[in-house]
């Protein structure tokens, strides 16, 4: 168990699941919160417990928002074997609270060239440009899942205040590192690449560097917060990356 | 031990088995898309089956040896010509210093070289992830003038390469059976498990992917292939949280022309899915060029592991083959 975990749930509740074959090399569990505990809570702890003690012949273990997938080699072991282990690990799960986790803050530039959109957000919701970057740093967030592109982080906890309908017209090419709201989603661009959200800032950090010890800056279950920085110090940031 | 691209072709990348193990960071898998046709063409040239190889996207693409080498092709319909030579597929053959090799059509065509093409291993593979921008040859397909490393051949290399060198042989007279290549064609029927949300098609949709054959669509690539002819439809749409997928997952989203996940898909995705073609099938998915066409049929999980331990059994009784005729065996035996 990691530092800053604790065991707040360990009484033996049978968790809502169900299991089925993704294919077959593939296996799907989804879960549905009970007793109090939410499916993404589940699904995070589940994830922890069998990266812990990996079975043989698993290739990859894959959290989703509330669902976790495991790859397997069915060489080296059966769809019923690993069924069975889930169904094991399932019933024997511990449920931490990770609430006392320091979050990982990620500085962001709001608004001008490195922000078109903010305005935007601002006069959808008849509001300030200043009030959108107060409401957006005053939060903090979820990682849910990492998918859609390496190190992209799919972030829970936005405001209600801060929910903004997609852009009718998405960009051909969002810049990387931009800070994007969509719906009642917030996250980052890790790459250059299409986009329909509204963009509102850019962060100089990078969210996926293959060279680094671990490619990905953020994971599932980690905490996020944003912390506003100026134009000259993203320049200068962006500089030394 | 280099090679020079001399015309790009129209996608020509640098593979391998790709990188499963990194799907929770978001990674896509990527490797080539036929495996079977890598590790098959990768045999031939007595490389372990993880060596990476070219994958070359139709045709178009040609390539110069600086060093003399043992190559292997594979893949459907492939035409292709060594110094103006016509090749045989699924056979290794002998390439002379200077030597130019053609890729003038094909599907996906696997171009393997005894030793391996030599690139860094970065996340566990030296496969190139196109989207992200790393791996293979600086994360990108290869461009004219590219000049690409390769690897020392194993010692069953260097035993193929002996025994046609002494039987004066550009071409080995033996290679792939037909019992190991996969039954390609232009409009194969594969098998799928089903989904968890095949139930919520409306019926007539349900019959019309069973039976009907689907078009692959020209914005087709090595993330997804998009099926023309058929919109189907569900009986009750609902939103859906994004969870995993896997190659092969027959995906449908809300315009309603189904999506085939091939080697370079998300690691996750939020449309409904209908299926997932057993990896048995993948191959004769992978071997399809825009205008192909594709029926579906329903499998079961136990067919399909069934299956994929034959495919398996296959490759490991053509390796043993193999070892035993040229690597084990002494010349006294043969």
């Amino acid at each position: 168990m990691a530092p800053g975990h604790h065991p707040v749930h360990v009484a033996r509740t049978v968790w809502p699941h169900s299991i089925i074959p993704l294919g077959d090399r593939a296996l799907t569990i989804a879960v549905t919160g009970a007793a109090g505990v939410s499916s993404r809570a589940i699904v995070r702890c589940l994830t922890a417990q069998v990266q812990a003690d990996v079975p043989a012949g698993l290739t990859a273990v894959v959290p989703a928002i509330e669902s976790l997938t495991l790859h397997y080699d069915p060489l080296r072991v059966s769809f019923g074997a690993l069924r069975d282990y889930m169904a094991t690990a399932l019933d024997t799960l511990v449920i931490t609270d990770d609430a006392s986790r320091a979050p990982v803050v990620i500085p962001v530039c709001y608004g001008g060239e490195f922000g078109p959109d903010l305005d935007d957000v601002a006069a959808a919701h008849q509001t300030s440009a200043e009030s959108i970057v107060m409401a957006h740093t005053a939060g903090l967030y979820t990682v849910a899942m990492i998918g859609f592109l390496p190190g992209f982080p799919y972030l829970d906890g936005l405001a209600a205040e801060l929910h903004t309908p997609r852009r009718s017209t998405p960009r051909t090419a969002v810049p990387a590192g931009s800070v994007g709201i969509g719906g009642s989603s917030t996250g980052v661009y890790p790459y250059t690449s299409p986009g329909g959200w509204h963009i509102i800032g850019r962060t100089p950090r990078a969210l996926f560097s293959p060279t680094r010890a671990h490619p990905a800056l953020l994971q599932a279950g980690d905490r996020v917060q944003f912390t506003a920085i100026s134009p000259s110090t993203l320049r200068a940031l962006l500089e030394h990356a | 031990m280099t090679i020079t691209v001399r015309q790009a072709g129209i996608q020509t990348t640098v593979q391998d088995l790709g990188r499963p193990g990194w799907q929770h960071a978001g990674v896509p898998v990527g490797g080539a898309m036929d495996l079977q046709a890598h590790r098959i063409a990768n045999l031939l040239v007595g490389n372990g089956a993880d060596a990476a190889a070219l994958e070359c996207a139709l045709g178009g693409f040609a390539v110069q040896f600086a060093t003399p080498a043992l190559v292997a092709l594979t893949g459907r319909d492939i035409t292709a010509s060594l110094d103006g030579t016509p090749v045989i597929a699924w056979r290794p053959f002998r390439v002379e210093r200077g030597a130019l090799l053609a890729i003038h059509g094909g599907c996906r065509t696997t171009i393997a070289i005894a030793g391996g093409i030599d690139v860094p291993i970065v996340l566990d593979a030296r496969g190139t992830s196109l989207r992200a921008g790393f791996g293979g040859w600086h994360g990108r397909a290869l461009r004219r003038d590219d000049v690409l490393p390769f690897g020392t051949p194993s010692h069953l290399g260097d035993r193929i390469i002996a025994h046609l060198v002494e039987e004066r042989l550009t071409f080995a007279r033996w290679g792939a059976g037909p019992g190991l290549v996969p039954a390609y064609s232009a409009a194969p029927r594969v098998r799928a498990i089903a989904g968890p949300e095949l139930t919520q098609l409306d019926p007539a949709s349900r019959a019309l992917l069973l039976s009907d054959s689907f078009r692959i669509a020209p914005d087709s690539d090595r993330m997804g292939y998009r099926l023309a002819g058929h919109a189907l439809s569900l009986t009750n749409p609902r939103e859906m949280l994004s969870s995993g997928v896997t190659a092969g997952t027959i995906q449908l989203p809300p315009g309603g022309a189904p999506i085939v996940l091939m080697a370079d898909r998300q690691t996750t995705g939020g449309y409904p899915r209908l299926g997932d073609v057993i990896s048995a099938d993948l191959p004769l998915l992978a071997q399809l060029r825009p205008g192909d066409t594709v029926r579906f049929a329903l499998s079961t999980l136990e067919e399909a592991q069934a299956c994929w331990r034959q495919v398996e059994r296959d490759l490991a009784t053509a390796q043993a083959a193999l070892h035993l005729r040229f690597a084990a065996g002494t010349d006294g035996a043969r």
